[in-house]
């Protein structure tokens, strides 16, 4: 499970986030839809909706499993990636890439800084799979 | 071209086609007398517009079709009459043919619920009896049989504690549950309006009575348990947790899915449980009809009897009668008296087995999980080594870590076998678990002939470990895509058009 | 001492044996987690084994002493229907390979039980007009009450529902029940002229409400207006949800035609027999858009690793087993055995079968209805009516009843039960299995009493 791209920032809860200015662009870990399995469906946002930190935007389902979602920073939702209704498995093919979930502008960018680099979350996640 | 020729994915060999691809336009398999009363247009009798105006594509088929699909199909499916089916918590007992005869008499399935009670005395008989019955098995004081299932069972139950607690001005709003726990506990409580809070497990796989302490609070109902657990382990603390929990105020509900292990052996009553439920498709042999119907019979000590949903039979020394008035019920939860014809089947097996009998029941039940236990924790990671009741939990892990072959490819491979495979992956708190409920009706045997398979299985997952991953190899059909299944849902045949 | 037992293979050599092999002297040593003070002592007050002669015996006395509709003519109703099931019904679903099996958690080795689900699910949407159906709910009752509970949570905040009076008595009271938990505020428009008032509906509702719940035909057996009830209820953005009578649609518009949310009802009518109450049969059908709030289990179709069909229960994670306190629904066991009863049922009488069965309800009803009015019994409500009508009675209807029975007839349901204010008359039911000789029997019974 190396290659989380470099310039993002990571959660506990195993979402990533590439921030280009004002704005996040939102998905899930390499790792967490290796957790998850085949992904059948996928829960998008609103767009429009104003997210706080660490809130609930939607659920990843996969046969046996569904899993909350939450915000890596607040901000309001402006797009979210269309394909996923169809194609819920890019975030098993491309998780970093085309399997991006939603993109926000970000309300307060010091939220960015509760967040991992990848050096810790690579950590974070070995740590994780020695305990399960 | 035929629809079975265009409609994809089709299906193969081995396997039946849809009733619907049968259907051919004029055939018939039903008749009916001829209409004897005036003939009157439906449109006189009926107001146009509530009128349907295209028939329902329901298949036109004959008898025989209808008969051999069924029939054909059912040549492609296990259940507990073809072999063993271990499948835990849900005790796949023998179901008694005598049993299906009894539901089946005319004076029971060919009865009203509205008939006046004057010409319905020995249906009511039977339920009052019936009662009495699950009153001694679980050492309560009365017992609801309306609940259809096991958590409809729970859902009458919270909704008595809901009751119990508003009658004393308390207002309460969270239910403890084990991290162990069935999926129907959470969700019963949630429905019934409470906010569940997990209590963890200790090392022995009881609960965890120092968290539970901690958790036991003025705001918290009750606690949900199921004892023996899903683990199959019997909380030996059980004293002390009912006390935890009373002393808050807190009351104790029993999820009697385990009770083919306790018959005479304990009663949830004198163990400290306020309310109880029973399975009567499980601890009480009455079959699981491929999903139900089920038969959840809730009991309560006399404290929260009150609160039990109406209509309850009672006998006057002349009469039996249903009684409506009970102020404090929770109301109904559902239509008429709960699955009378369920019911039956559960009577008929409590008068065929008597007292002894359901003790020999539970003793021959643990015993049996036991000894399996024993034989196949020579090759499987057993996560709680210390007796277990009527059902037990071993996992996969090693199987997992060693040969990358995972729990779901050993149930698949038992198949391939002839055996039903035990529940996978439940409870949560073990990984990779198999969970195992041999159940007293199998023989040494049996024990012995699965056991060896299973450790036939543990072989296989060494040497040809590609060969389980890709099982089962020799059922009707192999394995089935669920990701697909669940991404692209197609729950309903649509005609070709 | 051990027991000997014929639903119990293993003899006392064989305990003895396995015993042995866990190196244990006595069985009681694997109750030794068993506190002692909390541990049962003595024998528990149940009467002793029988055996199969005696039960057979036995249970076959207290059956006796029950009426049934083979015995005596049934004119009941009211939520439970005489209907004729054909004889395949029973050989199906008397099959073991069917009643024995459980919830087809191991898709490879189950594919009756969950193709048998994928059929009767298209069945109940061809019948019904929906999108989707699920595996069964435990009843009628229980499936209205769910719908209602699915309303509140798929359209957050509002947790209204209105139903009329003329929604059976015992669906409502399960309402009442089930409505605690998720706190639904129930808003009951009384019934006029037996029929739930558009109007007054107009008015209950408002952007604070789930659901209404119409019943098709109602309990007093009269056609509603249910295209201008959904109007009512889309009209605020609430769901519409239709409780239908199946046997009803073989002559009557799917509610996927009116434009219901969700459809549901109570399936004992197609091929489960009435067995005094239960186990009965509750259907549950839905619009595409609402498939994932929908409770219980689904069967779908998907391909095995060869590339040929095959069905798995599929959207699980709906479901308690995998969302847990998320889940939308608690049921786990439904009535799938009864489902297969109906889905059988509906295969038998067929595209065909299933019009003529409700039209012979339709105009036996009718028929004794318009000779029951000629004899003294007026209907109590002049809508449209299906296969059931109230009847005014000047003579007690206890009366009645009391006299009918002697005749080996069972009359009406007493409508007085629900509704005080219709103390004098009796709900009558007719379906297909009732002959022109019965009808004119109950009417001349009933026409002597004036
Ligand atoms: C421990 C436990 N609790 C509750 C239930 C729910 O029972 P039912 O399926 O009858 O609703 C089950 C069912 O398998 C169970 O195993």
């Amino acid at each position: 499970m190396n290659g989380f791209p470099s310039g993002y920032r990571y959660t506990k809860s195993h979402e990533w986030i590439a921030v280009e200015g004002k704005t996040g662009k939102v998905g899930l870990t390499g790792y967490a839809q290796d957790q998850l399995g085949d992904i059948t469906f996928v829960e998008l946002p609103q767009v429009g909706r104003q997210l706080k930190q660490g809130e609930v935007f939607g659920v990843v389902e996969s046969v046996k499993a569904a899993s909350d979602c939450y915000a890596p920073v607040g901000g309001r939702v402006t797009a979210v990636n269309g394909r996923l209704e169809t194609e819920p498995d890019l975030i098993n093919r491309d998780p970093h890439g085309e399997g991006w979930i939603f993109q926000l502008e970000i309300t307060n960018a010091a939220e960015l800084d509760s967040l991992m680099d990848v050096e810790t979350y690579t950590r974070y996640v070995a740590e994780q799979g020695e305990k399960g | 071209m035929t629809r079975q020729e265009t409609a994809p994915p089709r299906p193969g060999r081995g396997t039946e086609p849809l009733i619907f691809e049968l259907s051919s336009p004029g055939r018939i398999a039903y008749s009916l007398p001829a209409l004897d009363v005036p003939d009157r247009p439906v449109d006189s009798l009926l107001p146009p517009s509530a009128l349907r105006t295209r028939p329902p594509e329901l298949p036109e088929v004959s008898e025989v079709d209808v008969v051999r699909h069924f029939t054909r199909l059912s040549q492609i499916q296990h259940g507990v009459d073809i072999g063993f089916y271990p499948l835990g918590s849900c005790t796949m007992k023998y179901n008694p043919k005598v049993n299906e005869d009894a539901a089946a008499l005319p004076g029971f399935a060919g009865v009203h619920p509205y008939f006046p009670e004057e010409v319905v005395q020995g249906a009511l008989e039977l339920l009052y009896h019936m009662e009495k019955y699950l009153c001694e098995i679980g050492g309560v004081s009365r017992v609801s049989l309306q609940p259809a299932a096991g958590a409809h069972g729970e859902l009458t139950g919270l909704l008595m504690f809901r009751a119990y607690h508003e009658d004393r001005g308390e207002h309460r709003t969270k239910v403890l549950i084990p991290d162990s726990a069935h999926g129907t506990n959470p969700a019963s409580a949630v429905v019934c309006g409470y906010e569940t809070v997990e209590v963890p497990s200790d090392s022995r796989g009881g609960v965890d009575l120092d968290a539970l302490r901690r958790l036991m609070a003025p705001d918290v109902a009750g606690l949900m348990l199921t004892n023996p657990n899903t683990l199959g382990l019997f909380d030996e603390n059980m004293h002390a947790i009912a006390e935890i929990v009373h002393e808050a105020g807190g009351l104790l509900y029993y999820d009697g899915a385990n009770a083919n292990a306790i018959m005479g052996v304990a009663r949830p009553g004198d163990t400290g449980f306020d309310v109880v439920h029973f399975n009567l498709h499980k601890t009480f042999s009455t079959p699981h009809g491929g999903g139900g119907p089920g038969s959840g019979p809730v009991g309560a000590t006399r404290e929260l009897e009150p609160y039990l949903p109406v209509p309850l039979v009672d006998f006057d020394g002349r009469r039996y009668r249903l009684v409506y008035d009970r102020p404090k019920s929770i109301g109904r939860v559902k239509s008429f008296y709960g699955n009378f014809l369920v019911v039956v089947k559960a009577y008929a097996y409590i008068r065929s087995m008597g007292p002894d009998g359901l003790r020999q029941v539970s003793e021959d039940a643990v015993l049996a999980a036991n000894y399996l236990m024993r034989k196949l924790a020579e090759h499987f990671h057993l996560p709680y080594d210390r007796h277990c009741k009527h059902e037990f939990v071993v996992s996969g892990v090693w199987q997992k870590e060693r040969h990358g072959v995972r729990t779901l490819d050993m149930a698949k491979r038992l198949l391939d076998y002839g055996f039903h495979a035990p529940t996978v992956y439940f409870p949560l708190i073990v990984p990779e678990c198999f969970m195992v409920e041999p159940t007293e009706t199998e023989s040494r045997e049996t024990l012995d002939a699965f056991a060896r398979v299973m450790a036939h299985i543990a072989e296989e997952a060494r040497q040809q470990p590609d060969l389980v991953k890709a099982a089962p190899h020799t059922t009707p059909v192999k394995r089935l895509d669920e990701a697909l299944a669940a991404r692209k849902p197609n729950v309903r045949w649509q005609p070709e058009t | 001492m051990s027991v000997k037992h014929r639903y119990l293979p293993n003899t006392d050599a064989d305990r003895r044996k396995m015993l042995e092999a866990l190196g244990l002297r006595s069985v009681q040593e694997l109750f030794a987690d068993v506190p002692e003070r909390v541990r049962f002592k003595g024998t528990m007050d149940l009467p002793p084994a029988l055996s199969e002669l005696e039960l057979v015996r036995h249970v076959g006395e207290l059956a006796a002493r029950n009426a049934t509709v083979d015995g005596y003519v049934c004119f009941l109703g009211a939520g439970a229907y005489d209907h004729f099931i054909p004889s395949v019904v029973r050989h199906i679903t008397g099959r073991a390979e069917f009643y024995t099996a459980y919830t087809p958690y191991q898709p490879e080795v189950s594919q009756a039980v969950l193709q048998s689900i994928y059929e009767y699910q298209t069945l109940i949407c061809e019948l019904t007009g929906m999108e989707v159906a699920n595996a069964s709910m435990y009843d009628g009752a229980t499936a209205a009450a769910e719908a209602a509970i699915i309303s509140s949570y798929a359209l957050p905040g509002r947790r209204k529902v209105v139903f009329s009076s003329a929604l059976h008595p015992e669906y409502r009271e399960t309402l009442r029940t089930y409505a605690r938990g998720p706190k639904l505020h129930l808003l009951e428009v009384p019934a006029e002229g037996g029929v739930t008032p558009v109007d007054r509906l107009r008015e209950a509702v408002d952007d604070s409400t789930a659901c209404v719940i119409a019943q098709q035909p109602n309990f007093f057996g009269c056609i509603e207006d249910m295209a201008a009830l959904g109007e009512a209820a889309h009209a605020v953005g609430a769901h519409f949800v239709a409780c239908v009578d199946p046997i009803s649609l073989g002559v009557l518009k799917p509610p996927g035609e009116y434009g219901a949310d969700l459809t549901v009802g109570e399936g004992q009518g197609l091929g489960v027999p009435l067995g005094f109450g239960g186990p009965y049969l509750g259907f549950f059908a839905a619009t595409g858009k609402l498939t994932r709030r929908m409770p219980g289990r689904i069967a779908g179709v998907t391909v095995d690793a060869e590339g040929k069909r095959g069905f798995v229960l599929t959207l699980q994670t709906r479901e308690q087993h995998i969302r847990r306190e998320k889940a939308t629904s608690n049921i786990c066991s439904n009535e799938a055995l009864c489902a297969l009863a109906a889905t059988v049922y509906l295969c038998t009488m067929g595209k065909q079968g299933i019009r003529e069965v409700a039209e012979q309800c339709l105009k036996k009803a009718a028929y004794a209805a318009q000779q029951l009015e000629a004899a003294g019994f007026p209907r109590t409500f002049a809508a449209p009516f299906f296969k059931e009508f109230a009847v005014r009675s000047a003579v007690p209807v206890e009366r009645v009843n009391a006299a009918l029975l002697e005749d080996r007839i069972i009359g009406g349901a007493p409508l007085g039960r629900w509704y005080p204010e219709l103390a004098d008359s009796l709900l009558i039911a007719v379906t297909e299995k009732r002959t022109r000789q019965e009808i004119d029997r109950l009417v001349a019974r009933m026409g002597e009493l004036r």
